[in-house]
């Protein structure tokens, strides 16, 4: 069955369909991890992408219960250079075309996938279409110029879940025998409300493996509501679209400031920023993938991170600021962590809980806990 | 962190020659070692004894010794320059034993000498299985259950825990060497003592065994910051039980999720950590259980390996070259990504391809050994190959290995195989399995059967299963060439044009014409290092079936080089040397340089060797690709082996520019008839011959010429199937197997020169000039193919007339065969009889060897030559005769083949050659033999063994080394023989004549050197085991009367003078 990619550029892409039937349109990113399909596919960061792997062989080791990142699949289009009808792991539970049409994302293989990333490198992120129901590129060119892209839209609304609830589970550990892979909890010590902006379900995991009680609550909390659970402490989640227009949380946070310690990842990092009088702007075409190098400005170390964003905190915006950065990017110096030690928040940009990427930088989850001793202290 | 300061001279200790488990790998990184340390302004002292290196070229090191690589040479290296560091961790296992002893004898502290990289501790916790053992448990990861013993006593109790199979490794040996699975008792006691008496420091670990896991490999980088990163990972095909030498393997891993890899991942730092390798490249394995995940770390090597050029070659991270920035104290965002300029090296390689490894194999070379895949690695060679899918990657492969097979076809699978037959065939690990595996799959036998049968994930057999299916649809359209949408399938698959044209029953070029006409042609695509998220300065560059293609030729004057392809006996590193010159003499006349090659472990694959590199298979169709792309001035056929040479006439047809001699000339010099005719008409002398197709013809020519003779196929390298037969009885037999391997082309017979002496030549010539490079004599009589010969430049024993008359008819030929470039040519000298045996207008394996014995670089010379320069212009008009002798010894894989003869013959049987250099021809020659690994003694029992012809000299022989105090042995008859002529000498007696024998002498080390000669099929038969124990006990021995002599005079010398170490750098002067 054919399927089609068409950019906003009129550039055009025929490969074979797999997994849903449809049409979807998005911003068309690429993602430069070797593994961890399951997880970017699952990851709300990922709403309204369509997401090309660089790696040219996706699906080798197919899907399983365990590895998902949330509670439903919301990359908007999958797009791989060989999808393979046979994975072969103990833990396979099936194969990645029968999980993106379970769950109604639509596929592409068969692509220079290659052509593609270079195409977004040289032209910057691009809106798409992705269809393997209707392949003529004038009716997917009407289509698509329907779609407004990201800029200035606030998406989190679309992937934050309705109401409040708790989350109790700890890390896996798939290095333990099958069906033992949940590890135990350590006793709860402190109180955590996390802002859904999309979260991903193993930041969850480490919060509660770090002696956390965690209630997640929708991006649309307000200060009050949040002080009202008498948190411990904040924490700002990842999630999809332009930070600047998410401007119900940007206000929440700048009240939180202060009354209690703030922790944020990704869109969470951004949303700090902008609370702190910080601006955002979009990258030409983001950082996705599990091999940045980060460094820590404190220590001097290099960590290998996990990374998922396509816009980013200005540098400059800061300067005046009483904010103090912690991480820079070492492949084009962009900012990847802030620390206000005044008003107890820190943010980085990249991924710290990792799923899919290396687990470098999780000491960052001990720094919250340790922010929040000292709090208590 | 800056570089430190407090470092100025770095020793650099080489691997020595190529053997089993230690190739180019070694001097591809000592290489990118010696050039960027130079850079930065260090000063760089090297050790290597292996002339056919790179690394050994003057220009690379300040101070380069050319030297065995023993502590005791080494130590007087040390004493002589006084270096500040030794860097021990890119000289393979060889490096970084030699490091160790001499730390821990002292030598480093005595001369305040640093160990960069990794320190004393940190290396034996990596390679001292018990310490490694208690550090990763430490750590609280898992290895296998496991013991380690020093006695039998020991591995007995050890054996009771850890059950059967069980897995014996010796501590400190190389490629895994006697590395043995026990299935019960009786096994587990003979390869526990084999092992111990082969671990230098008699430990051998006994492991539970994990055969049938997942096998896993991760190369690790870590500065003196801590900073650690994971440069590649790699997943072998072939599941545990199989050395990861000699298997498949594919690089990135495959069938990992991400939690699963960032586990292994995470181990990995933990690992290196705990270890303490503080700057530099480790490599981690890693096995994995099939059916639930459980991971095991398997072994760590301390230092840059095998893997590790793999790796480099498949990301484009320059691992050898960031661990020597490391180990001078840069860390890792200080370093530049060379591929991309932009970026730092303190990131982890992503790759958006396929990189597959296959080894290449040489049984055929060692009849008596059961080409069975074990723990010991056996393989000689590998080539790797790149492609955007598992699949691509594979197939071409397959066609890099140049081993005649182009897919896993089934011309060789017997298709009447029995299924139970076929069966057992996946049981074992024979090195063609994947053939069996492919014709399983055709015989739809279940992928499950088939993983139960191999332990191959079902990953890879369903790759294969594609491959075959769409092999199936082809050949369902036999006869009728496929259409558009299949072809272009077929070629995304990897399939050539070689084997797509045979399936349609069409010639290849009337195949490759079609497959154009329907406008598919291959693109190519870089290895960038980071999946296209940066732009790539580097043009490196591999062909793939897509739409867009990133090559970008430049309008510049340019030449493409074609490699050698992989490592094999007769074709190794010393073709890669010379393909690397040629690539560095075009940039210096500003020519660009392109590099064809399909060889991870090569310095010539390496991306800045040549301005641009194209990694793919050496190939017709691929080399085609690449000229149709490039559209380059000229190809340069002559430095890359047989290989190239092969494709010379195809690539002229097809309206390639050949640069240097032209393919004519090659033929000229090649061709049977054409060449006696040239001889002739010289009135030059050559053996009598003849050529033949069928046994019968060869009886009647042999009949004509009487015996011995030589009969050899043609068109091999390396003598392969090459035999010197003595009577009728034999000659069946050989006459065959030459005519299998011949194929098309007749097999040669030459009438043989009993006891010649062997002459090569190496000369270079251009439209005026034929300058001689160097005249060498072997050692070893004619006979003995030269590449396993020892020999000396200049001559030990010809007469200045000879020389003279050498000389002049090597320069008669030069300019008849109109050679532009290299010429080697074979003389036998018999009664004063110059007899030109064959003549190669091309770089022959000795041009490393003799542009290092006189200091100047043959190979860049002719590749200039080849680019319109002239030797005028170069001026390289005459020739050097050196003043100190140099000579080559060969280094064989006996070891490795367990029940293979060691006997030398026409059929070359060596991996590696060392260099001895010295003011005298004995110190020398026992130079190159101490490198050679055949150390040999200063007094002691010597035992003789030869047969008729040798016993004069035998007789005088004896006499010398009695005269140096050694007491001789003999058996009967030589016994005989020295007793009339007044030599005391003690009687043994040979294996079959009784016990105690001279065997249990051997086995008892009451033997100190074997001079052991044989002719005649029962003689041979009887002596065998002599010279196997030998290798067996690692007993210094000889073969041949001639070598005899020339290490009777080496001991004579090393008795009388003190052995010095020089630099070749002083020896140009």
């Amino acid at each position: 069955m054919r399927a089609a990619l068409l950019l906003e550029d009129g550039t055009y892409f025929a490969g074979r369909a797999f997994g849903a039937r449809g049409q979807r349109c998005g911003e068309v990113v690429f993602n430069t991890s070797l593994s961890g399909y399951q997880e970017i596919l699952t990851d709300p960061s990922y709403h309204e992408q369509i997401v090309t792997m660089t790696y040219p062989l996706i699906g080798n080791y197919g899907t399983n219960p365990e590895d998902g990142e949330s509670r439903k699949l919301f990359a908007a289009g999958f797009v791989v250079k060989e999808n393979c009808p046979y994975p072969s792991n103990w833990r396979n539970g099936g194969t990645l075309a029968d999980y993106l049409q379970q769950r109604g994302v639509v596929g592409i293989e068969g692509i220079d996938t290659r052509r593609l990333v270079r195409h977004i490198r040289t032209q910057g992120a691009l809106r798409g279409i992705i269809s393997s129901t209707e392949t003529d590129t004038q009716k997917l060119a009407e289509k698509l110029r329907e779609y407004p892209g990201l800029v200035g839209r606030d998406i989190v609304k679309d992937v934050t879940v309705d109401r409040p609830y708790e989350w109790n589970q700890g890390v896996i550990d798939v290095s333990q025998p099958a069906g033992a892979h949940r590890t135990g909890i350590p006793p709860a010590r402190h109180k955590i409300v996390a802002f859904d902006f999309g979260i991903k379900h193993n930041i969850l995991r480490l919060l509660v493996s770090h002696g956390c009680q965690v209630t997640v609550v929708p991006a649309q909390t307000t200060a009050a509501q949040v002080l009202a659970r008498k948190p411990d402490g904040v924490f700002l989640s990842n999630g999809p679209g332009d930070p600047a227009a998410v401007t119900c949380a940007i206000d929440t946070v700048k009240i939180l400031l202060g009354q209690v310690p703030i922790f944020g990842i990704c869109l969470g990092h951004q949303i700090l920023g902008l609370a702190l009088g910080g601006r955002t702007y979009k990258l030409k075409f983001g950082h996705r993938g599990a091999n940045h190098p980060v460094k820590n400005l404190d220590t001097g170390r290099i960590e290998i991170t996990s990374q998922n964003h396509g816009f980013c905190v200005d540098l400059d915006s800061l300067a005046d600021k009483d904010v103090q950065l912690t991480h820079m990017n070492l492949n084009d110096n962009t900012l990847e962590g802030l620390r206000c030690d005044r008003l107890q928040a820190f943010s980085v940009q990249y991924h710290p809980e990792a799923s899919p990427g290396p687990h470098d930088s999780q000491y960052l989850f001990q720094n919250f806990i340790r922010l929040m001793d000292t709090r208590a202290a | 962190m800056p570089k430190r300061k407090d470092i100025h001279k770095i020793l650099i200790i080489g691997s020595g020659p190529i053997v089993i488990g230690q190739a180019c790998e070694f001097d591809y990184s000592g290489t990118q070692a010696c050039k960027v340390l130079r850079k930065e302004g260090y000063k760089v002292v090297l050790v290597n004894s292996n002339p056919a290196t790179i690394m050994t070229d003057p220009e690379l090191a300040d101070r380069t010794y050319i030297e065995p690589i023993t502590p005791e040479v080494v130590e007087k290296v040390i004493r002589r320059e006084k270096p500040d560091s030794l860097l021990p961790t890119l000289g393979g296992q060889t490096g970084l034993n030699t490091a160790v002893a001499l730390a821990e004898g002292g030598v480093l502290k005595k001369y305040g000498v640093r160990l960069l990289g990794a320190n004393l501790r940190a290396i034996k916790k990596a390679e001292e299985r018990d310490l490694f053992k208690k550090t990763i448990l430490n750590i609280g990861l898992q290895v296998p259950k496991s013991g380690c013993a020093h006695t039998w006593e020991e591995a007995r109790r050890i054996v009771e825990q850890v059950g059967f199979p069980a897995i014996i490794r010796p501590s400190y040996t190389l490629g895994g060497t006697g590395g043995n699975i026990a299935y019960n008792a009786e096994e587990y006691e003979k390869y526990i003592r084999w092992g111990l008496s082969l671990s230098p420091k008699s430990e051998v670990l006994i492991e539970e065994s994990v055969i049938g896991w997942k096998e896993y490999e991760l190369e690790v980088m870590r500065d003196r910051k801590d900073n650690v990163v994971i440069v590649c990972s790699i997943e072998n095909l072939d599941p545990m039980g199989i050395h990861t030498g000699d298997s498949v393997t594919v690089a990135p891993a495959q069938t990992l999720t991400d939690k699963e890899y960032q586990l292994m991942r995470d181990a990995a730092l933990k690992i290196i950590r705990a270890i303490g390798v503080e700057t530099g490249g480790s490599n981690i394995q890693f096995a994995v259980h099939p059916e639930n995940g459980k991971l095991y770390v398997i072994e760590m090597n301390p230092r840059v390996s095998r893997s590790s050029a793999l790796a480099s070659k498949a990301t484009g991270f320059p691992i050898a070259k960031i661990a020597s920035l490391l180990a001078v104290g840069y860390t890792l965002d200080e370093i530049p990504n060379d591929i991309t300029k932009k970026t730092p090296a303190c990131f982890e390689p992503t790759i958006d391809y396929c990189v597959v490894k296959w080894p290449r194999f040489t049984f055929e070379k060692f009849p008596q050994t059961p080409a069975e895949l074990t723990i010991q690695m056996k393989s000689v060679g590998e080539a790797m190959a790149i492609g955007r899918t598992f699949k691509e990657a594979m197939q071409k492969a397959i066609r890099s290995l140049e081993i005649d097979r182009y897919s896993l076809d089934d011309r060789r699978v017997d298709r009447s195989l029995p299924s139970d037959r076929l069966k057992d065939k996946l049981r074992h690990n024979g090195w063609d399995k994947l053939w069996y595996v492919a014709e399983a799959l055709r015989r739809e036998i279940p992928v499950a059967e088939i993983f139960a049968l191999t332990k191959i994930d079902p990953w890879f057999l369903n790759n294969i299963k594609d491959i075959v299916e769409l092999e199936a649809k082809l050949v369902a359209g036999k006869g009728r060439l496929p259409e558009k949408d299949l072809l272009e399938q077929a070629k995304q698959y990897g399939f050539s044009d070689k084997y797509l044209a045979s399936l349609a029953g069409v010639p290849e070029l009337e195949f490759r014409r079609h497959r154009q006409g329907l406008g598919i042609d291959c693109v190519y695509k870089t290895v960038d290092t980071c999946g296209a998220e940066f732009e790539a300065a580097t043009p490196y560059l591999y062909s793939t079936y897509e739409t867009e293609c990133e090559a970008h030729p430049t309008t510049r004057r340019k030449i493409v080089i074609l490699g050698g392809g992989p490592n094999r006996i007769g074709q190794g590193i010393e073709f890669d040397y010379c393909c690397c010159h040629a690539a560095l003499a075009l940039r210096e006349i500003g020519v660009e340089s392109i590099m064809i090659n399909c060889n991870p472990e090569t310095v010539s694959t390496d991306y800045d060797t040549s301005d641009r590199l194209y990694f793919e298979p050496l190939t017709f169709e691929d080399v085609m690709a690449v000229v149709e792309k490039e559209k380059p001035d000229g190809v340069i056929v002559q430095f890359g082996g047989q290989t190239p040479l092969k494709l010379a006439v195809p690539l002229e047809k097809a309206g390639v520019k050949i640069v240097g001699t032209s393919p004519d000339s090659i033929d000229l010099a090649e061709d049977r008839k054409r060449f006696n005719q040239l001889v002739n008409q010289l009135g030059l002398l050559q053996p009598e011959s003849g050529t033949a197709t069928s046994y019968d013809e060869t009886l009647q020519i042999a009949r004509t010429l009487g015996f011995p003779l030589l009969i050899r196929p043609s068109f091999v390298l390396g003598g392969r199937a090459m035999r010197v037969v003595h009577d009728e009885e034999s000659l069946k037999a050989c006459v065959l197997e030459a005519i299998d391997v011949s194929g098309e082309h007749p097999i040669l017979i030459d009438k043989f020169l009993s006891d010649a002496t062997e002459i090569d030549v190496d000369a270079i010539c251009d439209d005026r000039h034929v300058v001689i490079g160097g005249i060498m004599e072997h050692i070893e009589e004619a006979g003995v193919h030269s590449g396993d010969s020892a020999c000396s430049i200049p001559p030990v024993n010809l007469k200045p007339e000879i020389i003279a008359e050498l000389t002049r008819q090597t320069k008669l030929l030069g300019r008849h065969l109109q050679v532009r470039g290299l010429m080697n040519i074979q003389f036998a000298i018999r009664d004063d009889r110059i007899y030109i045996l064959e003549v190669n207008p091309r770089a022959s394996r000795t041009v490393p060897f003799v542009s290092k014995a006189i200091g100047v670089p043959l190979a860049k010379l002719a590749a200039k030559i080849m680019a319109g320069l002239s030797l005028e212009e170069l001026g390289f008009t005459q020739e050097i005769v050196p003043t100190y002798y140099a000579v080559k010894e060969a280094v064989f894989p006996f070891l490795k083949f367990p029940g293979t003869d060691v006997l030398l013959g026409p059929e070359m049987l060596s991996t590696g050659e060392v260099m001895g250099l010295s003011d005298n021809f004995g110190t020398a020659y026992a130079k190159s033999q101490i490198a050679a690994g055949n150390t040999l003694p200063t007094g002691g029992n010597v035992l003789f063994s030869v047969r008729d012809a040798d016993k004069a000299k035998a007789v005088g022989l004896a006499r010398r080394l009695r005269a140096l105090g050694f007491k001789i042995i003999a058996t009967k008859g030589t016994c005989i023989e020295f007793i009339k002529n007044n030599i005391p000498s003690e009687f043994s007696l040979k294996m079959t004549e009784g016990r105690p024998n001279i065997v249990d002498a051997i086995i008892n080390k009451q033997v100190d050197l074997i001079v052991n000669t044989a002719v005649g099929k029962q003689s041979i038969l009887d002596s065998f085991s002599i010279r196997r124990s030998a290798v067996d006990r690692q007993v210094p021995y000889v073969t041949t009367i001639r070598g005899a002599e020339a290490v009777v005079r080496a001991i004579e010398t090393l008795k009388a003078k003190r052995t010095t170490v020089k630099p070749i750098q002083l020896y140009y002067r």
